[in-house]
């Protein structure tokens, strides 16, 4: 009895062992490139081609010269990311908490009929219609404008899913009750009292959107012709080109600053991240 | 008197007007641009300044050259489906694994908060940037994964990793896989942590192993969110677009070339060949389409589904009877 103790309690030391080594490693595996990257981009060119360091050098400032000096402009980058990633994130959370309460708490005929809809495309590959929708941009003349890349936010099915089933288990309709008894509007009820209930799962789906729309190419690409227009990964694929061809320290300068802002807020906001990935498996 | 009033007043309608932004912008900015795309692909759509837009004499024709007459829209189907398997299957086994791990009541890891945040931290950065500096991180004759790999002695000269079709596949692959493992490992717990505590203290109290544990009764409570994230993978993997396009820009030789990346090709660089790229679309929207409807056949709400079945029938025969009785 006594030996088969000992002898699980050994296997379980080993398997232990290996599983921290495997964890480790896989960490390891997470950070090594991006401080590569970042150390690298305070390397001059010959120190990089010279071989690996994980301390950085002195040449920060060089690099920066180089890389401002052609056609990639962080900051403008930044700021257009910014506007496009903030309004979408702001009208998909709140159409799509409106068209969940609308889900939610009323009794319409086609309530059903809609929600099976929305569950129906909410799988829908955006470059099954890309063609068309660059099309009809280029009609309207809406290519370089970040309407296109903002206004479809309106429509957000997945969000709408999510959202329902966060109202489904917290919404009170009593509390909906005594705001009409006091003598308020429906649309006021909503904003007044059914968001601030909301504000838990807004800030979870808030988070993705901004992410996911922060890293769309695809649209983008296909829209944005216009230098001064260039989204964040757009302006990446400017340091793929042959302007940077032997500057590498300028390269890798440029994939840090354009990442820089999502790794800082990744690490304020990783509990919340993980546990929402946790809750709704979102896959894009 | 006056609540009364109110009470009678129907609410209906609020539900559709709350319901009609979100209505308007599907129809503005889903729906006609994929009917659209479904147009352009049986028309002769053409070049950046194109002539009137015809139908073709025949409209499937673009579909047919396509499926028939295109080994790069064929090699970029094998491409896609290549590189989705060969990042699914290390990343749903090392998932699990990571899983089993980490709800593990004897094993105990310590530091699991840390360690899912950093093996899910690639999945929240920019994918092109992520394929740029795999491009930088790989390049030759000096990067830093031929410098390591120097400096370790396990090659002598450096190796030109970015030349090679299947390395060129394999490496896209890795990196998917790398982006994503995190991503399904954490599905994943959440989906160990929903399974009753009951059966698996039970199995203990049988004198089940861990292993025996994880077989019989995790991985079989764990079917409907695996193929949840088979899917929702696979669907991912077709519209597969940042990493090839910028990492190699679909090469050497198209091996990396995607299904999105062919599309893109076809439509926006060079060719302006719209119908083409329209059509090669709408086959990869049968094949999203179809996925998706298998996937919601088998995680359909069967009990929800009965339950409604049922009301609906005590409403009938509720109706009949009061007929019944009126009638008589």
């Amino acid at each position: 009895m006594n030996t088969i103790k000992e002898s699980s309690k050994a296997s379980l030391t080993v398997n232990r062992t290996i599983a921290y080594i495997v964890c480790i490693l896989l960490a390891l595996l997470s950070i090594l490139p991006f401080w590569v990257m970042f150390v690298n981009a305070t390397r001059s060119t010959p120190e990089i081609q010279a071989g690996i360091s994980l301390l950085p050098s002195s040449h920060l400032m060089t690099n920066l010269d180089v890389l401002l000096s052609k056609s990639f402009d962080p900051i403008r980058g930044f700021i257009n990311s910014f506007i496009v990633s903030g309004s979408t994130t702001i009208l998909a959370v709140y159409f799509s908490s409106l068209t969940a309460y609308a889900i939610v708490a009323y009794n319409w005929k086609m309530r059903q009929p809609f929600f099976t809809f929305i569950m129906a495309v909410m799988l829908i590959p955006t470059q099954a219609s890309a063609i068309g929708f660059y099309q009809f941009m280029y009609q309207l003349e809406w290519t370089n404008s970040f309407l296109p890349l903002i206004l479809p936010a309106i429509a957000s099915p997945a969000i709408v899913f999510f959202m329902r089933q966060y109202l489904l288990g917290t919404l009170s309709m009593e509390m909906v009750e005594a705001s009409r008894i006091d003598g308020a509007g429906e649309f006021f009820t909503f904003n007044r009292i059914v968001l601030p209930i909301m504000l838990p799962a807004m800030a979870v789906q808030a988070i993705f959107t901004f992410v996911g729309s922060w890293n769309n190419l695809f649209m983008p690409l296909i829209l944005l012709t216009q230098k001064e227009n260039y989204t964040l990964p757009i302006m990446v694929s400017l340091l793929r080109g042959d302007i940077y061809r032997t500057e590498f320290g300028s390269i890798y300068l440029g994939l840090s600053l354009t990442i820089l802002p999502l790794i800082v807020v990744y690490f304020l906001l990783s509990r919340y991240i993980i546990s929402g990935v946790a809750l709704g498996g979102i896959k894009e | 008197m006056r609540r009364k009033g109110r009470k009678g007043v129907s609410y209906a309608k609020y539900g559709y007007l709350f319901s009609l932004p979100f209505i308007i912008a599907f129809l503005i900015f889903s729906l006609y641009p994929t009917l659209y795309t479904a147009f352009i692909g049986f028309t002769n759509m053409k070049g950046l300044i194109h002539g009137p837009v015809e139908i073709l004499d025949n409209p499937f024709k673009n579909f047919i050259d396509l499926l028939t007459d295109n080994p790069t829209f064929r090699k970029s189907l094998v491409n896609t489906g290549l590189i989705w398997i060969l990042n699914f299957v290390p990343q749903i086994l090392l998932a699990l694994l990571l899983a089993a791990w980490f709800t593990n009541q004897r094993l105990k890891i310590r530091g699991q908060g840390t360690f899912k945040v950093l093996l899910y931290m690639p999945n929240i950065i920019t994918a092109g940037t992520i394929a740029v500096l795999f491009n930088a991180l790989f390049s030759y004759p000096m990067g830093p994964v031929n410098s390591f790999l120097e400096m370790m002695g396990w090659i002598d000269e450096p190796v030109f990793f970015l030349q090679d079709s299947s390395t060129a596949q394999g490496l896209v692959a890795f990196i998917q896989f790398w982006m994503w493992y995190g991503n399904t490992m954490i599905v994943l717990i959440a989906g160990i942590a929903g399974i009753n505590p009951a059966l698996f203290e039970s199995a203990q109290i049988d004198g089940a192993n861990g292993f025996q544990i994880f077989m019989r009764i995790t991985l079989p409570s764990l079917r409907t969110i695996m193929l949840f994230v088979l899917i929702t993978s696979m669907i991912g993997g077709l519209q597969m677009f940042d990493i090839p396009q910028l990492f190699l820009l679909g090469g050497p030789d198209n091996a990396t070339l995607t299904t999105s990346v062919f599309i893109y090709r076809q439509a926006f660089s060079g060719s302006y060949l719209y119908n083409s790229a329209a059509a090669a679309s709408m086959i990869m929207f049968v094949i999203a389409a179809v996925l998706a409807a298998i996937l919601f056949y088998v995680m359909r709400d069967r009990d929800a589904a009965r339950l409604r079945k049922a009301q609906k029938q005590m409403l009938k025969s509720a109706r009949a009877g009061q007929t019944m009785e009126r009638g008589m």
